[in-house]
């Protein structure tokens, strides 16, 4: 019976270890080697450089740009959109009127989450489109809205002005995120057992100490989980740029992203490409993403509460 | 944890008298209404954009920007026509549909091999072939970016269908791989052992038997393939080099709002957005539950 065993393993894998190999495993591989060439445009000649695309990204103020928006983005994005999802959540599943001891959720809140997943499923290339849209400046529905608010939109619209199109775009992220993360945590609060809920609601706890100090802590697991997804976005971030802010030198490159910049080394359409150079940007990005998993599983691992 | 021990008889959690209480449930009452409206708001803020477009979708043109929040004064279908035909969204649909359809198929069928066979055999090299191909989930894509291109490039598929299905499949593998492992592995082994002591193949234990139990995960992956895959945008972008015969959706509609020269058309620009939008709520809408869990199980694991 087992004679036939490894002919059907080996059969079984050869296909999809082929197809892997081949457009996942190798580019890595190979990005690795190139980055330390000096490889550009679409000569054959690739001489061996050794860390001189590395030393030349130290150097690169462009690069610490990017970075620094990714900086901004890994601060700003995670922190506004899981605040947002934690306490949708919490209203939805825990904020209706309490039934017996312990809150129910609120009405509609099936609904309400069912809603809040639409933009999630939209590409973010065609959200980005959407919103390029409503932020033109001439009848674009943001600067209208923020005119009957009584703020005066900027004269070259959210997208076009240095000092709010970073933002803009993060506001964009931010609205297409928000419904997972509801959903998330739904799921979360749904698996806190109704004994903790019911011992703090006997222990008196109002809303706010319940949302703080028991929903919060028993969620950590989802909420480290849902950081690491938005870092991951954070450093991305690579369609929302490329999209809504086409000349990007316009806004004085107040959008330029890491993954964004090695796109244009590589890719810009110019008569230079610098495959080398990219390569490096993108072991940089691998490293960044890398770093990025460690801490948040190493620093935000708090005590785990067992239930 | 402990709080589930501090657990005290039922009678004592209705304290005697219980008017000094009222107040506090009158303020209960109204914090839900603050949260009602908190959550409205919300709903309004995920949706109005959508509506938006829609709505513009029908507009004749000179009013997309004039009057943004009203109807349109007549439903111009003739929009999603000139989308559909004169700015290309109809090769665009149908190039998504075919690279979409193929890229699953391939991609569900391999991935399901490889998660079986790591899942229930065991052999030299297990443990190596999952971790290269769930190791795939922490490597950013514009890493391989370069030297992908360049692959497809020597292999003649720039610009052809059955280059983004390859590699859509091949980038799809890792999560579905990492996810279909875990499904299998709770998967019963009585009913597979029993199959192949009656003589049925191992391809034929997997095909007849295996398969049809992992249905819930297959169609679970399957529901999120389809989602991402349909919304991939970074992989056609490099790999169609701007070809529009090729080009699927995404790609196409933010090279269409590039494009200077149409800026002049926009209500067929929004029934360009509504066309691509549409099939993924239509999955959404009828698939709701499951992909909800879908996704939210896919973050955890």
């Amino acid at each position: 019976m087992h004679h036939g065993k490894y002919r059907f393993i080996i059969g079984f894998l050869v296909a999809p270890l082929a197809l892997y190999v081949l457009f996942v495993v190798s580019p890595n591989i190979q990005a690795v080697l190139y980055s330390f060439t000096d490889w550009s445009g679409y000569s054959q000649t690739q001489n061996f450089i050794g860390l001189d695309n590395y030393v030349r990204l130290v150097k690169d103020p462009m690069f610490w740009t990017a970075l620094s928006h990714n900086g901004v983005l890994l601060l700003v994005l995670p922190i506004v959109t899981i605040s947002l999802g934690l306490v949708f959540a919490f209203m939805l599943n825990l904020g209706g009127p309490r039934r017996g001891a312990v809150a129910r959720g609120l009405r509609g809140s099936r609904f309400y989450s069912a809603v809040y997943f639409f933009p999630y499923l939209l590409s973010v290339a065609i959200i980005a489109v959407l919103w390029e849209q409503a932020y033109n400046p001439r009848g674009g529905v943001v600067p209208r809205a923020m005119s009957a608010l009584g703020i005066d939109p900027p004269r070259d619209g959210l997208l076009g002005t240095p000092s709010t199109v970073l933002w803009a775009c993060i506001a964009v992220a931010v609205w297409h995120g928000v419904g997972f993360y509801v959903v998330l945590f739904s799921a979360g609060i749904a698996s806190i057992p109704t004994d903790v809920l019911e011992a703090a609601a006997l222990d008196g706890v109002n809303r706010f100490t319940l949302f703080f100090r028991v929903v919060i802590p028993l969620l950590w697991d989802n909420v480290q989980v849902a950081f690491v997804y938005l870092g991951i976005i954070a450093l991305d971030f690579f369609a929302i740029v490329n999209i809504m802010t086409p000349h990007p030198e316009a806004v004085g490159n107040s959008t330029e992203v890491i993954a964004h910049y090695l796109f244009t080394r590589a890719f810009s359409g110019d008569a230079n490409p610098q495959y080398g150079y990219a390569s490096a940007i993108g072991v940089a990005l691998f490293f960044l993403t890398l770093t990025l998993a460690a801490v948040m599983f190493r620093v935000s691992r708090r005590e785990k509460v067992e239930f | 944890m402990t709080l589930t021990e501090v657990r005290p008889p039922a009678p004592v959690s209705r304290p005697a008298g219980s008017g000094p209480r009222r107040p506090r449930r009158v303020a209960e009452r109204s914090a839900s209404a603050g949260f009602q409206a908190i959550l409205a708001a919300w709903a309004l803020v995920s949706v109005l954009p959508l509506i938006w477009a829609a709505i513009t979708a029908f507009k004749p043109n000179p009013e997309v920007f004039a009057s943004p929040w009203q109807l349109p004064s007549r439903w111009d279908f003739g929009n999603f026509a000139r989308a559909w035909g004169a700015a290309s969204i109809g090769q665009f649909f149908v190039n998504t549909v075919i690279v979409v359809s193929g890229a699953l198929v391939l991609t569900m069928l391999l991935s399901t091999m490889v998660a079986y066979v790591v899942a229930r055999y065991e052999f030299r090299g297990n443990r190596v072939i999952y971790y290269l191909f769930a190791g795939g989930l922490m490597f950013p894509v514009f890493l391989a970016l370069v030297p992908l291109f360049f692959v497809v490039r020597n292999l003649g598929l720039l610009h052809s269908h059955i280059g983004l299905i390859l590699v859509y499949a091949a980038y799809a593998m890792p999560f579905s791989v990492f996810f279909l492992v875990a499904f299998f592995r709770t998967l019963p082994t009585a009913v597979a052992e029993a199959a192949l002591i009656d003589g049925c193949s191992h391809s034929g234990v997997f095909f007849r038997i295996m398969l049809p139990m992992a249905r819930p995960g297959i169609v679970s992956v399957a529901l999120f393939n389809v989602l991402s895959l349909w919304n991939q945008y970074l992989l056609p972008l490099v790999l169609n080099q701007g070809d529009k015969s090729t080009a699927v959706l995404t790609e196409g509609l933010a090279a269409l709002v590039a494009e200077q020269g149409y800026a002049s058309d926009w209500s067929a620009l929004f029934a360009g957005m509504v066309i691509a939008m549409l099939p993924v709520l239509v999955v959404y809408l009828v698939f709701q539950r499951r992909v909800r869990q879908g996704f939210v199980a896919g973050a955890l694991k």
